[in-house]
């Protein structure tokens, strides 16, 4: 006779009910631990995006990402020429604000010459950029979709296709035009400035500037070699896929990683706080019960067995509630949550443990009982 | 008293000592305790509040341990000089003794079917093996009608007597009542009462019941006087001849 299941049918309202609570409170664990994966998935997104083994960018930076890089554009040339370099592209990152649809659009505008690396992983609906100015591939997240017409400074640019999942640091949406469109979008002044600069005498700076060319070497070439190859003399900076991650991850989104981390660990605690309490409660309220069975005979096992069930029960269900819950939720977020299989199975072992620990109190409160607490009314 | 004499008695304490505490604080619970009780024998233990008749059932129960004394249940020595001869107590008890108690402390999470075949499937019998019994003692008891019961949904006196069935699951030749009929009226006292005559005599059982209820003094065979931890014969209560051949303080 399985006394914990019992239990549990016998006051099924209560128990799910209190299920429920906890899986509220595993799903905000898990969401918080999505929303940490994510930050550090963003991140690394539009490193990640063009598959390249190299980042040139200005000599004594870290750009473009981490810091500020501006190099001139035919540095590609030259850098597309050293050994090892299958192919190199130019590039150019920037945040613009505009509106659609009435709606303020914060969006990520990355330049890329569409013959070269640097482009958008892969079209899901629409086409790449196929002529040289005023198409736009967008980020599914913007809203766009193709055919949109979106105004980016002084150009109206038309969206063509739209890729997936590519967002930088700061969750803003990317989108790709051609790098003389997005230099254009840098360089070009409004008129009002273009009339104040033509009163300085200022004459009109180079507009063919990028943030940094990025390179993808053959498969046996060594890019640490390369990189120290560039920085010798070419008197760039050169980072490689491996360091610049390293950078993301590291420097850009440290602290808030860092801050995230820190809270869901305190959620992790208050959980296992809170359901050692559960349990323990759970106990205090059968001791009676408790003593009655010691005193007609039950073995120590029975009554161990009977709380720690009790307790695997819960953390299991309300596990499965807020896993449940956050998967199919998820994707609401405003940020990328991201849950990967090992995230659930190792909050998973996590309540696990914490339900035996939390069911180890109720246990020793059970043990302690003296049975003649069952008899005297 | 002479068929006493010859047979073995169920229980039998033979100095049997507890006290609670040390030095000013120290209360003498039970003092130098001697006691026989037969098979057959339905006996009530009286007593003020304090005067150690909780203590008393709690030794025979081998709930508590005793200071100084020797106990024998069911003819096998137990307990010799204030130590208990067996380490396995709680087997003991569910071989060998049932518990009856004041508010029938059933377990709330099963009907009275699975209460009773709880004590039987903690012994060892198989699930199909304990509910018959427990269905042929809800029946034997009155209350095969209310075997799918969950405690909540009975009266007292129907709690009381799944109680009972729950105390006779594993034929115990011992049954220790705590206050059987304090939560009862007249009738249902009177009735449970009878129950426990109709077990001690059927089952061959001794019945050790703590009690206040004046109104059912005269269903027992003999009534024994708690006064600070020593125990006294009623004379009062009559020397009634027991069923089972009489019991005797030793």
């Amino acid at each position: 006779m399985n006394l914990a299941y019992r239990d549990i049918r016998h006051n099924l309202g209560r128990f799910l009910l209190t299920c429920v609570g906890l899986g509220l409170l595993l799903g905000v664990v898990l969401a918080m631990i999505g929303i940490y994966r994510g930050l550090v998935v963003d991140a690394l997104t539009i490193a990640r995006a063009p598959a390249i083994d190299l980042w040139v960018v200005e000599a004594n930076t870290r750009g473009p990402f981490a810091e500020a890089s501006r190099i001139p554009g035919d540095i590609r040339e030259s850098i597309a020429r050293i050994a090892g370099v299958s192919a190199a592209g130019s590039i150019t990152y920037q945040t613009v604000e505009t509106e659609h649809m009435g709606d303020k659009l914060r969006l990520y505008v990355i330049g890329y010459e569409p013959t070269r690396p640097g482009g958008p992983p892969q079209i899901v609906q629409g086409r790449a950029i196929a002529r040289s100015h005023h198409e736009l591939v967008a980020d599914a997240a913007t809203g766009l979709v193709p055919g949109d017409r979106i105004r980016l400074g002084r150009t109206v640019f038309t969206v063509v296709g739209l890729t997936r999942h590519q967002v930088n640091s700061g969750g803003d949406p990317a989108v790709y035009a051609t790098l003389a469109d997005a230099q254009k979008l840098q360089f070009d002044l409004s008129p009002p400035a273009a009339r104040v600069q033509q009163a300085r005498g200022a004459g009109e700076a180079s507009r063919d500037t990028v943030n940094a060319v990025v390179a993808r070497l053959h498969p046996n070439a060594s890019p640490d070699a390369v990189a120290e190859t560039v920085r010798r003399w070419k008197h760039l900076a050169a980072i490689t896929q491996e360091a610049q991650e390293l950078i993301l991850t590291r420097s850009l989104v440290d602290r808030a990683r860092r801050q995230i981390g820190l809270f869901t660990s305190l959620l992790l605690v208050v959980s296992a706080v809170i359901i050692a309490l559960i349990i323990y409660t759970m106990t205090m309220e059968k001791l009676k019960q408790i003593a009655t069975l010691k005193l007609i005979g039950a073995p120590d096992r029975t009554i161990i067995g009977m709380i720690v069930q009790q307790a695997l029960a819960l953390g299991f269900i309300g596990f499965a509630i807020g896993a449940t819950l956050i998967v199919n939720i998820k994707d609401y977020f405003p940020r990328r949550v991201v849950l990967e299989p090992d995230n659930v199975v190792i909050l998973g072992s996590i309540v696990f443990a914490v339900c035996l620990l939390s069911s180890g109190l109720g246990v020793r409160a059970a043990l302690k009982v003296d049975p003649a607490t069952a008899l005297g009314g | 008293m002479a068929a006493a004499a010859d047979r073995i008695p169920l229980v039998r304490l033979r100095g049997v000592s507890k006290h609670f505490g040390e030095g000013e604080t120290r209360v003498d619970a039970l003092r130098e305790v001697s006691l026989d009780v037969f098979p057959g024998q339905v006996v009530a233990l009286l007593g003020p509040s304090g005067s150690g008749k909780t203590t008393l059932l709690n030794v025979i129960g081998c709930i508590i341990d005793p200071a100084a004394g020797s106990m024998e249940l069911d003819g096998e020595k137990v307990l010799a000089d204030g130590r208990w001869l067996r380490t396995d107590l709680r087997r003991l008890r569910l071989d060998k003794i049932g518990f009856i108690f004041q508010f029938h402390n059933l377990i709330p999470f099963l009907d009275a079917t699975d209460n009773v075949a709880l004590v039987l499937q903690l012994a060892g019998a198989d699930a199909a093996a304990a509910r018959r019994r427990a269905v042929e003692l809800l029946d034997y008891l009155e209350v095969g009608h209310r075997r799918a019961s969950m405690p909540a949904k009975l009266s007292g006196g129907e709690a009381q007597r799944v109680a009972i069935a729950r105390a006779l699951a594993n034929r115990p030749r011992i049954i220790l009542a705590d206050e059987p009929t304090a939560a009862l009226d007249s009738k249902r006292a009177g009735i449970v009462m009878d129950l426990l005559r109709k077990v001690a005599i059927e089952h061959d059982a001794a019945i050790i019941a703590v009690t206040h209820d004046e109104k059912i003094f005269d269903r027992f065979d003999r009534i024994f006087n708690l006064r600070d931890g020593r125990l006294e014969d009623d004379a009062a209560a009559g020397d009634r001849p027991a069923p089972g051949g009489g019991m005797a303080v030793a």
